[in-house]
């Protein structure tokens, strides 16, 4: 079971309220994931999860006890650490006993559960090796093994993928996701960078200035953010928000198009916004055009066929889907 | 051009170096020398240097009259005894000022510092009398007891700066993985700060090697250390330099031969921190 409940929780550093009271309900075998830009208090609250931060108030629970006041070794959580935290003195193997070991569980049944798990994670070779002679990606393979041999009740992750390369990100990102459909323990993911959390989660929990702003699946977040902060944050380019006389036209102060939902024409047609073309980049699959002069969004960026072709100084004509225009009132929130 | 400047300011630098390093050994090998002399050559004027008659009978004299062997033995015993509780005591005290400061920490590790700039005569007084109350004079103990009190705040500064280089987050990873604070202190930060504990505990036992002050007001006969045998040669029976030399040759041996062994390991203890 892995079942985490916060109740109003909220964490202060002296006078600094970092979280002002979160309220969250993660199921037993979700794959829940915190984003948010850097300092919004995501891994604040992952620390107080795992009991490596107190609450200032407010509680924790993790299935129906009330885990507040105790300390991390008790939770039954397992944490991976954006530096890994390795123990640069022990061999893998000793890394991966280690709390196997605190656990005073026999000398046979580490044996067994390191046998496993290296295994899986394609470690069995650098079992005698020291950390400091392995690669990034395969520190954090370690990481992932020592959390694993606990059998944790729930995974925590704290940014893991941040110091491995683009390339290796990618590998890795899938067999976390791989190793929570396998183990299918709940695992809580904190990241910065929205596209992890779209590809990982279940459930996304967007957090601003530790507010928890909406909680949802990716697609939920996608299709319906709750505010501007969400609509902006979630989706890659980010979503076009137009203020002025075209949100006017829409009864809204503020209306988001998504890049891809805008369609680009050199011909000129009823309602269609002008501009003109600014940089382009072309990825081959898709071309992410930069549009200046629309009243209300500059630039105004849309996701066109990678064989489209524009050039600097093009003057263009958008049409957004009606059906995509996402209506935001004056406090920024949604319009349903 | 730019290479013959570097070299040159090498030579110069080298030479300098060299010049000081001697300036300061100067002492010591006067001392070694002057305890192959005999007492008349020991006092002659002009000085002699090396040309002199080498003898060795100022040791065998030395050792007829006192007995080196226990005053090692007290030396060794203070200056590990002293060195090994500091360590035991300065381990945890380190640990919580590097991994869980308060508001008051930096003023607590300053306040510790501050107790060295006191003269140690000026607390000789109440520590006397603590002494003949507790009935420690003259003990081995009681010497130990006090040294390690003198180099406490060394000890907790120098496994202070090497504690703070190790990153939290490992101790951290050790809470999670169900470590309690004696095992997480005890397999994962001592480990790693092998290094730092062993030049930690090689100054200090050198410090306490050296101490004369306390060694020398608080020991009589009993638990007098190296200190005290090269004490007991200086004046009161009249000028024997040669035989004060051989004994303060004695005392230095083991302490100079450690050192020479383990210098890259000390010099690494002295500058660990300050440069990174």
């Amino acid at each position: 079971m892995g079942q985490i409940t916060l109740n109003k929780v909220s964490k202060s550093f002296g006078n600094t309220v970092v979280i002002p009271g979160a309220d969250l309900e993660i199921k037993d075998g979700e794959f829940i994931v915190f984003v948010g830009p850097s300092g919004c208090g995501k891994s604040t609250l992952l620390r107080m999860i795992a009991g490596l931060e107190d609450t200032t108030s407010g509680e924790i629970v993790i299935d129906s006890k009330d885990v507040s006041q105790v300390g991390p070794a008790e939770r039954g959580l397992a944490m991976v650490f954006q530096s890994y935290a390795l123990y640069p003195h022990m061999t893998v193997r000793k890394n991966i006993a280690f709390p196997m070991r605190m656990a005073k569980l026999s000398q046979q049944e580490q044996d067994k559960r390191i046998e496993a798990a290296a295994h899986s994670l394609n470690l069995t070779d650098y079992l005698d090796r020291k950390p400091g002679q392995l690669s990034g990606g395969q520190r954090q393979r370690v990481a992932i093994g020592r959390a694993i041999v606990r059998e944790p009740k729930a995974f925590l992750f704290d940014e893991p993928l941040s110091n491995l390369d683009a390339a290796l990100r990618v590998g890795m990102r899938m067999e976390i996701s791989e190793l929570h459909k396998k183990l299918n323990t709940t695992m809580v993911y904190v990241t910065h960078d929205q596209v992890e959390a779209m590809t990982m989660a279940d459930k996304i929990v967007v957090l601003q200035a530790g507010v928890i702003e909406q909680v949802g699946s990716p697609l939920d977040l996608y299709h319906t953010p709750c505010n501007k902060f969400v609509a902006g944050f979630i989706g890659s380019p980010k979503m076009n928000l137009l203020e002025g006389p075209e949100a006017k036209k829409n009864k809204a102060h503020t209306i988001g198009v998504r890049p891809e939902h805008i369609e680009v024409s050199p011909k000129a047609s009823k309602d269609a916004w002008k501009g003109t073309v600014g940089v382009t980049e072309h990825l081959g699959s898709d071309t992410f055009i930069h549009i200046h002069g629309v009243e209300g969004c500059d630039p105004m960026t849309v996701r066109a066929a990678g064989d489209v072709m524009v050039n600097h100084g093009d003057t263009v004509y958008l049409t957004p889907d009606a059906q995509q225009i996402h209506k935001f009132d004056d406090d920024g929130l949604r319009i349903p | 051009m730019a290479r013959g400047v570097t070299n040159n300011r090498k030579i110069i630098n080298t030479a300098a170096a060299w010049g000081i390093g001697l300036l300061i050994f100067f002492p010591i090998l006067w001392t070694i020398l002057t305890s192959f002399k005999t007492e008349a050559v020991a006092i002659a004027d002009p000085p002699v240097f090396l040309f002199f008659d080498w003898t060795l009978e100022n040791y065998s004299v030395v050792q007829e009259r006192s007995n080196y062997g226990r005053f090692l033995w007290n030396s060794i015993f203070i200056a590990g005894g002293s060195t090994l509780l500091g360590i035991l005591i300065a381990v945890p005290a380190a640990w919580s000022m590097a991994f869980v400061p308060s508001k008051r920490t930096k003023d607590i590790l300053l306040w510790m510092l501050s107790t060295k700039m006191l003269p140690a005569v000026g607390v000789l007084y109440p520590i006397y009398l603590l002494f003949i109350k507790f009935g420690l004079l003259d003990s081995i103990l009681g010497l130990t007891i006090v040294l390690m009190l003198i180099n406490l705040p060394i000890i907790v500064w120098m496994l202070y700066t090497y504690f703070r280089e190790i990153p939290g987050e490992i101790l951290e990873a050790a809470r999670m993985d169900g470590a309690s604070l004696k095992s997480e202190i005890l397999y994962v930060l001592t480990p790693m700060a092998v290094p730092g504990i062993a030049s930690t505990l090689l100054l200090n036992f050198i410090l306490a090697w050296n101490e004369a002050f306390w060694t020398l007001n608080l020991t009589a006969a009993k638990a007098a250390p190296l200190t005290a045998f090269i004490a007991s040669y200086s004046s009161p029976e009249g000028l024997f330099y040669a035989k004060l030399s051989a004994a303060s040759t004695m005392a230095i041996l083991p302490i100079l031969i450690l050192g020479w062994f383990s210098q890259k390991q000390l010099v690494r203890g002295l500058t660990f921190g300050a440069v990174k």
